[in-house]
């Protein structure tokens, strides 16, 4: 019995020796095909880098970076306000039980939506019941229907992270339930909601399929025009406008233009740098949340 | 009688911490040998250097030596196979999310035990010898999260034995049960030590007058005394064992 | 006594506007639902046509006019759909599960610090940009590999969607794996099981709902892709004979056709009845994710 209880025992060790090392393999692999993915992209995008290609007219993809910043920074500030809001109402004053499973089931449904069926809703609310042509403030909207979700859950969370003393600290000294969200809650939760809103910006960045048919595949930008109503004017968010997904999405077939392949190239390398900048800025942001809770 | 376990010398270290000093203790075969003392005194961390526990946490040092039956256990034997030998049940009762079968057929088939007739009497085996046999016979398929706690110890007992362990571990094991649970693994521990042998970690020095043959006093990771459990709680010889058993302080 | 009267003011319009914005959020998808019904249906009760003849016909020839009399089999797409997903689960799956309980079990220190970094940039890389890179670099690749006049692919946009699915099932399941409770592990590893014995027989299936919801996670987001496959699928408006064949998908199929559809025409309503079928499966995935936890639930309080 001893012999062969040893020789299983000697089987189990080398099995678990094995797997140990496919593990480490298949880790291995995952992380280089990160890396050689995110290399690949950044150095194809600067290979054939001429300045030009950074211009702001048709030549570059000045304004295409321009227009990704500018409706990301519009949809947020839809999604941010109305996001906060659903979440406070979700967490601090809607009943729980009926109210708040219906909520949870929006949010569940609206954020596994796919971002193409999203685009098709804005096209239809946004374009064609309004009798408007592509604009930025539509495709604004679409990716708010997005974030929202995203940025409600993320509000809810904190709140429930919150320790419950703060709350009752100030409905103690004869607060207002608002009063308290407002001036003890909020900013306490502050930075939490921060890194999703970081989140929801950085996935705005790279959102394209929802806006094919809201924002347009154009872009048309006088930099010398400043008159608002203007459609070629930078600041109007009623105008069409091509961001830098979809000039990726347009290069697909390179009819386009001569120099397609490498505009899309570099348009790839920026979204990149983007999307890794965030997403490293709303960890460290995180980072430091956890430090100073612990510093508590 | 030889000793089944013998400790010499023993030094634990957490880090910088010493967790236990210069132990040394004999446990004989077919006995249950009680650890009594006060919270955070090492008691469990004594406990798991017998099955070399503390090899999965990180920054433990250890010097000195056991020996199971003459064998080095940290030098002259495999982690694997000493568990296998010296088993250990936990303070809270933890079968597996499996059902009452597979938890007690767990051990054997890690051997690379199969074939189905084989595992039927294992189980059977150790569920009667566990006194549960009765009480699950009819429901081995179904979940062990579905028994009671006091339930599931025995469970956790049983699996155990279905190891075929030489020595049996208990860390606190029935200070998350009622008492009439308490008094039926304490009965089977009593019954157990006629072919196995026990170490068992208890607060309930009762519990360690009940049923212990000897009994060994820690204290902030020193044993102060050992002996026989009748001595002990009758003539202790040291002024702290004393002072422990008499309640003034733990 | 005016002071308290404005607090109380305050208090009431706030409460109103949270109130606002939660019923906003149930308002908002009601009306995505209801639209979507209402465009989606247009094929079944304007033009006439019959669900079945939808779902599995693959004569896709509808009208672009609103006239009608075209048809709307939407099979090539449907199948081309989940043909695409299946094979991307079928490559993701193993190794996602692999890398989540590396950075768990194996090397837990690792993980945190590296893997999961790792895990949020990859799951925050434009799907357009994978699209691109599909294009430029996969789909050569296979044409050269394989010896095809196209790389455009089954396999091209499965490797694809692969890759972007990976690492929601990746975290989905190293959060399940974590939340298996130490005394299993101290169980296991007190009956002298190696470690790998351990993951295999404890670890893994105790964590199994967790797992397969990950993996229906994963499932839901390569469905729901459109212009990643789009860029690699080939738009061949055919059954894929093989995994090197070209063919289309639903989502592709609108991203490219709705553009120039009519609006109100049979060939419009037709992409909005798959508009509307994307959503119901979207629904679909939702109620089984949810009743697999809720089913785990059970059996967690059954017990106690």
């Amino acid at each position: 019995m001893g012999k062969i209880r040893s020789a299983k025992i000697r089987n189990a060790k080398i099995a678990d020796k094995i797997m140990t090392i496919v593990f480490y393999c298949i880790a291995l692999l995952f992380l280089m095909l990160l890396l050689v993915l995110a290399l690949y992209v950044v150095i194809k995008g600067f290979v054939d880098f001429k300045l030009e290609y950074l211009s702001f007219n048709r030549k570059g993809i000045g304004n295409q970076f321009f227009n990704t910043l500018y409706l990301v920074f519009l949809s947020l500030l839809i999604s941010v306000p109305l996001g906060t809001l659903a979440g406070i109402y979700m967490s601090e004053y809607a009943k729980q039980g009926r109210i708040t499973k219906f909520l949870r089931i929006s949010i569940e449904t609206l954020s596994s939506l796919p971002s193409i069926v999203v685009g098709l809703f804005g096209y239809l609310v946004f374009i064609v019941m309004t009798g408007a042509r592509w604009n930025l403030m539509a495709g604004a909207l679409a990716v708010s229907i997005l974030s929202i979700p995203l940025i409600t859950t993320t509000t809810v969370d904190a709140f429930k992270s919150l320790e419950v003393g703060y709350k009752n600290g100030s409905l103690g000294l004869g607060a207002t339930h608002w009063q308290t969200i407002y001036h003890v809650m909020l900013p306490a939760c502050f930075p939490r909601i921060m890194t999703g809103i970081i989140l929801a910006a950085g996935r705005g960045f790279g959102e394209a399929a929802a806006l094919l048919y809201t924002s347009g595949m154009s872009t048309d930008i006088n930099w010398s025009n400043w008159n608002l109503s203007s459609a070629t004017c930078a600041l109007n968010p009623f105008r069409p406008g091509e961001t830098l997904s979809l000039l990726i999405w347009a290069s697909r077939s390179e009819a386009v233009s001569a120099n397609a392949t490498q505009i899309a190239n570099l348009s790839s390398a920026v979204l990149m740098i983007m999307v890794f900048t965030f997403s490293i800025g709303a960890r460290m942001l995180s980072r430091r949340i956890n430090k100073k809770a612990k510093g508590c | 009688m030889d000793s089944k376990i013998s400790i010499s010398d023993l030094n634990l270290y957490y880090g910088s911490f010493q967790a236990l000093k210069n132990i040394n203790m004999d446990v004989k075969s077919n006995e249950i040998t009680a650890l009594i003392g006060p919270s955070g005194c090492g008691k469990s961390t004594f406990l798991k250097t017998l099955n070399r526990m503390n090899d999965l946490e990180e920054n433990v040092k250890i010097d000195g030596s056991i020996l199971l039956d003459g064998i080095d256990i940290y030098h002259e034997m495999d982690a694997i196979l000493l568990r296998q030998k010296i088993g250990m049940v936990f303070q809270q009762p933890n079968p597996f999310p499996k059902s009452i079968y597979d938890n007690v057929a767990y051990g054997p088939r890690i051997l690379g035990i199969r074939k189905k007739h084989d595992l039927d009497e294992i189980v059977e085996n150790s569920l009667r010898k566990a006194v549960i046999w009765d009480e699950v016979k009819d429901r081995l398929n179904k979940s062990a999260l579905s028994l009671s706690g006091g339930q599931q110890q025995r469970i956790c007992i049983a699996r155990t034995l279905a190891v075929n362990p030489d020595v049996i571990l208990m860390d606190e094991p029935t200070s998350a049960l009622d008492p009439i649970s308490t008094s039926k693994i304490e009965d089977l521990a009593v019954e157990l030590k006629k072919n196995y042998t026990i170490v068992i970690v208890t607060h309930n020095m009762q519990q360690a007058t009940r049923i212990s043959d000897k009994t060994v006093f820690f204290l902030l990771g020193e044993t102060i005394e050992s002996g026989e459990t009748h001595e002990i709680f009758s003539r202790p010889k040291d002024k702290r064992t004393e002072d422990y058993i008499t309640g003034r302080f733990g | 006594m005016n002071q308290k009267r404005n607090m109380f003011q305050k208090e009431y319009f706030w409460h109103g506007l949270v109130t606002i914005g939660g019923c906003f959020m149930i308002v908002l998808t009601l009306a995505i639902g209801v639209f979507l019904v209402y465009k989606g249906s247009a094929s079944f009760t304007t033009y006439g046509h019959k669900i079945t003849e939808f779902l599995f016909s693959s004569k896709w020839n509808p009208a672009d006019s609103s006239t009608g009399g075209g048809s709307i089999g939407a099979a090539i797409y449907i199948y081309g759909s989940i043909s695409t997903c299946a094979l991307a689960l079928l490559i993701a799956t193993p190794f996602s599960i692999a890398a989540a309980i590396f950075m768990t079990e194996i090397a837990p220190k690792l993980g945190i610090h590296i893997f999961q970094p790792a895990v949020e940039i990859f799951v925050g890389i434009p799907s357009v940009v994978y699209g691109w890179i599909g294009l430029t670099v996969l789909v050569p690749a296979i044409k050269n590999i394989f010896h095809l006049t196209y790389g455009f692919s089954v396999l091209a946009a499965g490797i694809v969607l692969a890759v972007m699915i990976f690492p929601t099932i990746t975290s989905v399941t190293a959060d399940a794996i974590r939340s298996v409770p130490t005394q299993f592990r101290q169980a296991s590893y007190g009956l002298g099981a190696t470690r790998w014995q351990m993951i295999r027989t404890v670890v893994i299936p105790s964590a199994k709902s967790g797992i397969y919801t990950g993996i229906i996670l994963g499932l839901a987001r390569a469905f729901g892709e459109a212009l990643a496959v789009a860029m690699v699928i080939g738009k061949t408006r055919a059954f894929p004979k093989n995994i090197l064949s070209s063919t289309n998908n639903l989502t592709a199929s609108i991203a490219s056709d709705m553009g120039g559809a009519m609006e109100g025409g049979e060939y419009n309503s037709a992409l909005w009845s798959m508009a509307l079928l994307l959503f119901l499966i979207s629904l679909l995935f939702i109620f089984i994710i949810h009743s697999i936890s809720s089913k785990e639930e059970k059996k967690i309080n059954g017990k106690n």
